[in-house]
């Protein structure tokens, strides 16, 4: 936390700068977009990757990875204690010094989400709740009715809920309205890798709410985070992508930089597609070689 | 007898809560640890005394990879 609350600091020293009138030369790279920082409840993260622990193969690999990602908010799940109880997992999570995002992975009902939100409460000592209510086994997509109740019976109980939602503009715009503290699209199936199947409705989800958008689920690859950004995502959320990846610490690298390249792109402005060639060269002074 | 983490099982003492944690080893002070009686949350502070009742489900729950 001391570390975080440091680098906080300094960044804002830097955005409180005087500007001065005339200036002439470019921004400083810290002024650029890819540094603002990420805020959610009032929590600025200085990372806009979230990384899901599911799927590493071992505790340390998922030591390298968090720290290679940059990541500072990283999901848990609550499930039987077995054996001793004792994982590992919070310790390694601890050492790492990021914040726990715990989820309602598996459930199915809005019921049993706001059930596992609140002993998660009790074994994390946080408010935040990533909200999965599923809704079917094979596509693992989410139960809409059931999420919007969670959503607003879990906000009526002064969580900060980060609902895992399908890419309905309309229903991003009904969790906002019952008060979650984001909205966390799908790109595809959670583990299927596909990407973003709709970037359409990506960008129109940006357009309805004006909260911190993060998609979630169907990362396959740095690119699919890229594109998330370059639709107007705040930040991206990862799981299998890099936990499964042959090699997660490179494949947890190159997600924190597209991130950070797509951040950027969105903030320059991309020309707009054109059916046809525009020449780059001008063919003002061009030789007549005839 | 209760229903601890799905398994029927048999306290020897006192049929408390916190005789329900020791059976699986786990502390009340674990950090990462949750538990709920018959689908309700039991907060930390009342595990050790918490009496359960003939039947009552256990669930204890910890921190997994997911997500």
């Amino acid at each position: 936390m001391s570390t975080r609350a440091g680098r906080g600091r300094a960044a804002g020293a830097q955005h409180g700068a005087p500007k001065r009138a005339g200036r002439t030369s470019s921004p400083p790279v810290s002024r650029m977009p890819v540094e603002d920082p990420f805020v959610i409840a009032g929590r600025e993260l200085r990372s806009r990757l979230l990384l899901g622990t599911g799927g590493f193969p071992s505790l340390e690999l998922l030591a390298e990875a968090i720290a290679l990602s940059g990541t500072e908010l990283v999901t848990v799940a609550l499930r039987r204690v077995q054996g001793s109880g004792r994982t590992g997992l919070v310790e390694v999570l601890d050492a790492a010094g990021v914040q726990l995002l715990p989820n309602t992975a598996g459930c199915h009902t809005a019921r049993d989400a706001v059930l596992t939100a609140q002993l998660s409460r009790e074994a994390f000592a946080t408010d935040w709740i990533k909200l999965e209510v599923i809704g079917d086994e094979d596509t693992l997509l989410p139960d809409a009715p059931e999420l919007l109740k969670a959503a607003e019976q879990l906000v009526g109980d002064g969580f900060v809920v980060l609902p895992y939602t399908t890419d309905d503009p309309v229903l991003a715009r009904r969790l906002a309205d019952v008060g979650c503290a984001a909205v966390m699209p799908l790109g595809s199936p959670i583990g299927s890798g596909m990407g973003i199947r709709n970037p359409y409705n990506i960008s129109l989800i940006r357009e309805a709410v004006e909260l911190p958008l993060v998609l979630d689920a169907g990362v396959g690859t740095a690119s699919d985070a890229a594109l998330a950004m370059e639709l107007g995502c705040d930040a991206v959320m990862a799981a299998s992508a890099i936990a499964r990846a042959q090699d997660p610490a490179a494949m947890a690298l190159a997600m924190r930089r597209a991130v950070e390249a797509g951040r950027l792109a969105r903030g320059a402005g991309r020309i707009p597609r054109r059916r046809y060639a525009t020449a780059s060269t001008s063919d003002e002074g061009l030789a007549d070689l005839s | 007898m209760i229903v601890l983490n799905g398994q029927a099982h048999e306290l020897s003492g006192a049929q408390t809560l916190g005789a329900a944690l020791a059976e699986l080893d786990v502390s009340p002070e674990a950090r990462g640890v949750a538990v709920a009686v018959d689908g309700e949350v039991i907060p930390r502070s009342r595990w050790p005394e918490l009496e359960l009742s003939e039947g009552a489900r256990v669930e204890v729950l910890t921190a997994m990879q997911g997500g």
